[in-house]
């Protein structure tokens, strides 16, 4: 087992280093920050521009081989570099991880929890009312791209907003800006503006992993053992949950490493749709500005939560089923 | 095959609703008096009325004739990335699958990587230098980042069809790799690559429009189904009919795609039940 973990992070790292590499290559081509500060008015003279442009490490006279090492000797002690506005990448990193982090960790368990539980759920009522209802719900959801989904949310928001002549759902931004209290309005408060972008990637993940589910439970639903487990007495439903859902949790889980990138994919659209500033509005933001050191933190921070998610799933896997612990 | 999908309700709904689409997205342009850059200044902001089908903009244009193009802009670049993603995905998965050793090795491991970033990230990183290369580049670039999970399930079937009698007959005889895997393989797989493709036909498009949504896909004057979106979005309430019309048919699109790609893969494997639903994007599953 714990070679099977070692093998995997070892891989893990190596794809994230090389991941790390290539983005570091296509920010620092694709991008132009020259333009950002020669579009400026008045625009600036060209001495000054290179000087500001060598400061912040992103100068395009320099070989990229050079600015990368350069880039690579301040990440290794810990510094990102600067951002095209001159502040800290480590700085800005550590005010907007915690929001995408919030984001994507209540989305994505709320979502995988209902999802798997609403699988075995209509697994079991196979034609009936509520297996369709589902059906039909997963079907209309999976075929709404989520950026008109949260486009869609925001705007029935207002409109019950509108409807009851005050702010009953919030929609922007991540808290009230200039609250006064104590921590409990405060925590209020952020549930408050959580609940709409949450939804809006859990609804995703639900109807998703609820088809998967479905069909695994179905697999098993006619299994032998699951037979035998009755026999020995069991009710229906405790030999399902026993000895049903933990085989048929085995496929999902490689389904949730690849969901993950959905999601994560997701919550860039979700963030800008509803204003939240964490790491996705920043990408946006970085690449219209030509940010290469801020780029590199996003696209490192997406490298990392889908291999982390991998490699979850791959644990779990193994945990699940035996036969892939042997090495 | 094809009685087995002509019995099915969801592909006849399916086919009915995408043959409707294609001939708005072919045709509409034609039928419509406006063109899709032609200001009425004596109409801006009109609701839908007769002379206006689907109201027009803050500007004054049609948005019928807008929608017509953005539908069009929309399905030929999912058509394109359609045919060259499943492409790639049947040339790198069968070359993996059948040489097996270092080439199977290299192959996946550059798949592995595509996987790890997420491909829209690469996609909005390179925006910049897309707005001087035009849709067609888009395309490409739409294409590949979205043949990996394919390529992997094409690995798989290639590995068991290699052992099968009829490769082995045939290596034997002397037929060349490449020959075995055109003529021998690749034909087995035509039913699972065709279900792909149109699978990915609506993850491209959804894909393509998410990147217009925020400005990086088709630049103005041209327009697509995302950039209408994106316009319609801040006044949904106020003038409804610049937002839902276009997210509508969006919509509508990729439910008829994943419909007649539902009803595809029921019809030629009859005995498993998988998990229905569309694709959440051709690109890394994007949504």
């Amino acid at each position: 087992m714990s070679v099977l973990i070692a093998r995997r992070l070892a891989r893990c790292v190596v794809l994230f280093l090389v991941s790390l590499v290539l983005s570091y290559a296509l920010a620092s081509t694709a991008l132009d920050p020259r333009a950002y500060f020669e579009d400026r008015r008045p625009p600036p003279p060209t001495r000054v521009v290179d000087a500001e442009l060598a400061r912040l490490g992103m100068d395009d006279r320099a070989p990229l081989p050079v600015r990368f090492a350069h880039w690579a000797d301040g990440a290794v002690h810990g510094d990102l570099g600067r951002t095209i506005d001159g502040e800290s990448v480590r700085a800005e990193f550590g005010r907007r991880i915690g929001v995408s982090v919030r984001l994507l960790l209540v989305g994505t368990l709320a979502g995988t929890a209902v999802g798997t539980l609403a699988g075995v759920w209509s697994a079991v009522r196979r034609g009936g009312f509520g297996d369709r209802a589902l059906a039909g719900f997963s079907f209309a959801v999976l075929c709404v791209p989520t950026f008109v989904l949260a486009l869609l949310l925001k705007t029935g928001a207002l409109a019950v907003n509108r409807a009851a002549g005050t702010g009953v759902v919030k929609y922007t931004g991540e808290h009230t800006p200039g609250l006064q209290g104590d921590w409990s309005v405060h925590l209020r408060d952020t549930a408050a503006h959580l609940a709409l972008p949450a939804l809006c990637v859990a609804l995703a993940a639900i109807a998703l992993y609820s088809r998967y589910q479905r069909a695994a439970t179905l697999d098993v639903l006619g299994a032998d053992h699951l037979r035998t487990a009755r026999a020995k007495g069991l009710t229906p439903g405790r030999a399902l949950l026993r000895h049903g859902l933990r085989i048929s949790l085995v496929p999902m889980t490689v389904f949730f490493s690849f969901g993950v990138l959905t999601l994560v994919t997701g919550a860039v659209f979700t963030e800008r749709v509803f204003g939240w500033p964490g790491m996705g509005s920043w990408l946006i933001d970085s690449v219209e500005k030509g940010d290469v050191n801020s780029v590199v933190a996003v696209n490192g921070f997406a490298a990392a939560v889908v291999l982390l998610a991998g490699l979850v799933a791959d644990v779990l896997h193994a945990l699940l089923d035996p036969r892939v612990r042997q090495p | 095959m094809l009685g087995r999908l002509a019995r099915h309700p969801g592909a006849l709904c399916g086919l009915a609703l995408l043959l409707a689409l294609v001939a708005l997205a072919v045709l509409g342009p034609y039928a419509c008096r406006w063109s899709f850059t032609d200001v009425d200044y004596t109409a801006l902001r009109q609701p839908p009325d007769a002379r206006h089908w689907m109201g027009t903009n803050r500007i004054g244009q049609d948005v019928f004739a807008q929608v017509a193009h953005g539908l069009r802009k929309s399905l030929l670049i999912g058509a394109v990335v359609a045919a060259v993603a499943t492409g790639l995905a049947a040339a790198v998965g069968a070359s993996a699958g059948y040489f097996g050793g270092w080439t199977d090795r290299s192959l996946m491991f550059v798949a592995d990587l595509l996987l790890v970033l997420p491909g829209f990230l690469v996609l909005v990183v390179l925006a910049p230098r897309l707005r001087q290369w035009g849709w067609l580049a888009l395309a490409g670039l739409l294409a590949l980042l979205g043949w990996m999970v394919t390529a992997r399930a094409v690995r798989g079937m290639t590995r068991s069809l290699k052992e099968r009698q009829f490769v082995v007959a045939a290596r034997l005889m002397g037929v060349g790799p490449v020959r075995i895997i055109w003529r021998h393989i690749l034909p087995h797989l035509a039913s699972f690559l065709i279900t792909d493709a149109t699978v990915t036909v609506a993850g491209a498009v959804v894909s393509e429009a998410g990147l217009s949504y925020f400005g990086f896909g088709v630049q103005p004057p041209d327009v697509s189904l995302g950039t209408l979106i994106a316009d319609g979005s801040d006044v949904a309430l106020v003038y409804p009919w610049m937002f839902f019309f276009p997210a509508g048919l969006l919509t509508a699109f990729v439910l008829a795609v994943s419909l007649l790609g539902n009803a595809l893969r029921d019809a030629l494997d009859p005995t498993t039940v998988r998990p229905a639903g569309p694709p959440r994007g051709a690109v890394s599953g994007l949504a």
